[in-house]
């Protein structure tokens, strides 16, 4: 036990004298969640539109007022001309072009067709499908008052009317969609970072040499290593829970305990794997690649960014090993659905194996005879 | 005497190259025994084999009465390990380097602080200083001090001299045979032969084989050749017409003098003419002892005839 201590005050004390360590532990990751929830934003504002109003009539500047109104658009043209506009939209001035063909309000008063066209930058494809459908519904909205009213049709008329209600995320804000997710990135980050590069930087500076030749046994050595930086990542986790709380209004419905005490265990699943690369790797260039490989594979198809359903099967197949997947799923569900033990009992029994699996296989390959 | 150190016919290759072979050594209790021979010799995978930290491809070695394969854990608590690269903690200060490593060896400073007493009252004054701020000679006191504060029973010192400068090296070797007087059983490796003396005994490695193992004066008393120290102002000169007398067996040259050898007795009139015919006049010639240099490199070459 004492043994453990000295090893623990050692890296403390290492961790401490290092002057850029402090902020990097601790002042980039609350400055990352505090900018990057700002900035990684699924909702669609301020729409560049342009139209191209080819009718100039009463009832397509009535149209045209409705989208000037919404809140998720500028208009910023409207012109009885398309030409200019598409150029615009090359240069990328414009996002969005709605085309109102001439005849528009004829058609519409005869009760025949009158077609519209929506022309949407498609380079980003989630957001274009997001935008057609905000015009969409727009033109929606329109055409079903203008049967109302100027073509007398009965309310009734409209047989199926959409009632739609967004749960868990009434406001649709997605900060606390986001929010949760960015804070398991940064602490899985810090974690693995840290203790992927801690036993290959004693071998390069040769100090494991003088290690492994004192009694001391592998599980304290693993335990020495492995404590500073659960207790590191755990306080960045709860500053960041903190921070989630009071400065983004996350609600928290479940129990914030599980949460803290399921954070626990996964930290023990991230330095384990830390440590697992330290020990194959001879450099800490080596260990510092290695570990961005997998950061970088488990984000993107961690479904902090695009849900893991729409994903293709064999990505579904590779999320089966993806911890970080595993704690954003375990986190949403628990913070934002209330999700109680009974709900969310087989991710932590993933979670709790992993960190097994890990910390085996790190313990396992740290050999100290060589 | 005890034998306390026991090397039974060890080999070891990385891959294709054959580090050491065959080798094996027996070391008394409370001896100061030293692995001479150059760079490559194969003495710090020796060193690394007795540490316990590396395992050898065949043949056993025995140290402190534990095997250094089975009880290598109970054998750990008993040793002192040096390696030839510092490697402590240069972010952590002199202070904190040896209480971490009293404490993981479950002693403490003040316990043991007898046995370091004499070196590390040297770098004391400067204890708050970072180890990796040290200079070469303070670095390598630091490093003794870490190795010997758990009460070893054997000290292994891989080249613990190398890369520090003249004045601190003997103060070093000073130290070693006070600690040699406290029952302590030093091994040593360096690849400087002015060194080799101080030692009890001497191993000396080249090529991952021993040469030969015996007292320094014996190793020395070897050399079975008459050696005539040369110099001249042209040196390098010097050494290549003293190589074209047909009775050279040898002529290397040893800080100011060149060390001539020969099977037979050589008249020194005789090489002096020879000189002259050569061109060279200002050649001054007198009759040396041979050192531990001379007896290496006559092994050496006997060794490469073989």
């Amino acid at each position: 036990m004492k043994t453990i201590l000295y090893l623990i005050q050692k890296e403390f004390l290492q961790i401490f004298r290092d002057k850029m360590m402090l902020p990097i532990i601790f002042a980039i990751p609350i400055m990352q969640l505090l900018v990057l929830s700002y900035t990684a934003t699924f909702e669609i504002k301020q729409i560049e539109l342009g139209i191209a109003d080819m009718d100039q009539s009463v009832t397509s500047a009535d149209l045209i007022s409705r989208f000037k109104a919404s809140p998720f658009y500028i208009v910023s043209v409207i012109k009885p001309n398309y030409q200019t506009l598409e150029e615009q939209m090359q240069k990328g001035e414009l996002e969005q072009i709605i085309y109102i063909p001439t005849h528009f309000e004829q058609d519409l008063y005869k009760g025949s067709e009158a077609p519209i066209q929506i022309i949407t930058d498609a380079i980003n494809g989630s957001a274009a499908s997001l935008m057609s459908a905000y015009s969409m519904k727009i033109i929606g909205n329109y055409n079903k008052d203008f049967l109302v009213k100027e073509m007398m049709m009965p309310k009734e008329y409209i047989n199926i009317q959409t009632e739609v209600s967004f749960w868990y995320n009434p406001d649709l804000n997605y900060k606390t969609f986001m929010v949760p997710g960015i804070l398991v990135l940064l602490v899985t980050v810090i974690g693995l970072f840290l203790s992927a590069l801690n036993i290959v930087k004693e071998k390069e500076i040769g100090t494991i040499e003088q290690l492994n030749v004192t009694p001391i046994k592998k599980y304290q050595f693993i335990i020495g290593k492995l404590l500073p930086f659960w207790l590191i990542a755990m306080v960045d986790f709860i500053i960041g829970l903190l921070l989630a709380r009071f400065v983004f209004m996350v609600p928290m419905l479940g129990s914030v305990t599980m949460v803290i005490l399921v954070a626990g265990v996964y930290l023990i699943l991230v330095l384990g794997m830390g440590l697992f690369i330290s020990t194959i790797s001879d450099t800490q260039k080596q260990s510092m690649f290695i570990s961005w490989f997998f950061v970088m594979i488990f984000i993107l198809l961690s479904g902090l960014f695009t849900p893991v359903e729409n994903m293709p099967v064999w990505a579904l197949w590779l999320n089966i090993v993806n911890p970080i997947a595993y704690f954003i799923e375990f986190m949403r569900l628990v913070l934002l659905k209330g999700s109680t033990l009974a709900h969310v009992y087989h991710l932590i029994l993933v979670i709790a194996i992993y960190a097994v699996v890990m910390i085996g296989l790190a313990t396992w390959r740290y050999r100290k005879v060589a | 005497m005890e034998t306390i150190i026991q090397i039974n016919q060890v080999y070891k290759s990385y891959e294709e190259i054959r580090a050491i072979s065959d080798i094996s050594v027996d070391i008394q209790s409370a001896e100061l025994f030293g692995f001479i021979g150059p760079d490559g010799a194969g003495k710090s995978t020796l060193f690394r084999i007795m540490a316990t930290l590396l395992l050898p491809d065949s043949g056993e070695v025995q140290m402190a009465h534990l095997d250094t394969i089975k009880d290598y854990k109970k054998l750990r608590t008993k040793l002192g390990y040096m390696p030839g690269r510092f490697s402590l903690y240069q972010d952590l200060t002199v202070e904190e380097n040896l209480n971490f490593f009293a404490g993981i060896f479950k002693t403490s400073v003040s316990k043991n602080y007898h046995l370091i007493k004499d070196i590390y009252q040297q770098i004391e004054p400067f204890k708050k200083r970072k180890a990796g701020d040290l200079s070469g000679g303070m670095k390598q006191k630091l490093a003794l001090s870490c190795a010997l504060i758990h009460k070893p029973e054997i000290l292994l010192l891989d080249e613990p001299t190398t890369g520090v400068d003249a004045v601190s090296r003997m103060e070093f070797w000073e130290m070693l045979h006070k600690l040699k007087t406290q029952g302590i059983t030093i091994v040593v490796s360096t690849p400087y032969m002015d060194e080799a003396s101080l030692c009890d005994r001497v191993a000396l490695m080249q090529k991952g084989k021993i040469m030969g193992v015996d007292k320094p004066q014996k190793i020395v008393d070897l050399f079975s050749k008459h050696l005539i120290g040369v110099k001249a102002k042209n040196m390098y000169g010097l050494v290549n017409k003293l190589r074209e007398y047909p009775l050279c067996h040898s002529a290397y040259l040893f800080g100011e003098w060149i060390h001539f050898s020969s099977e037979q007795e050589v008249v020194k009139n005789k090489l002096q003419e020879f000189l002259r015919s050569k061109g060279i006049y200002d050649a001054q010639m007198q009759n040396i002892q041979p050192n531990m240099e001379d007896s290496f490199i006559d092994l050496m070459t006997q060794n490469i005839i073989e």
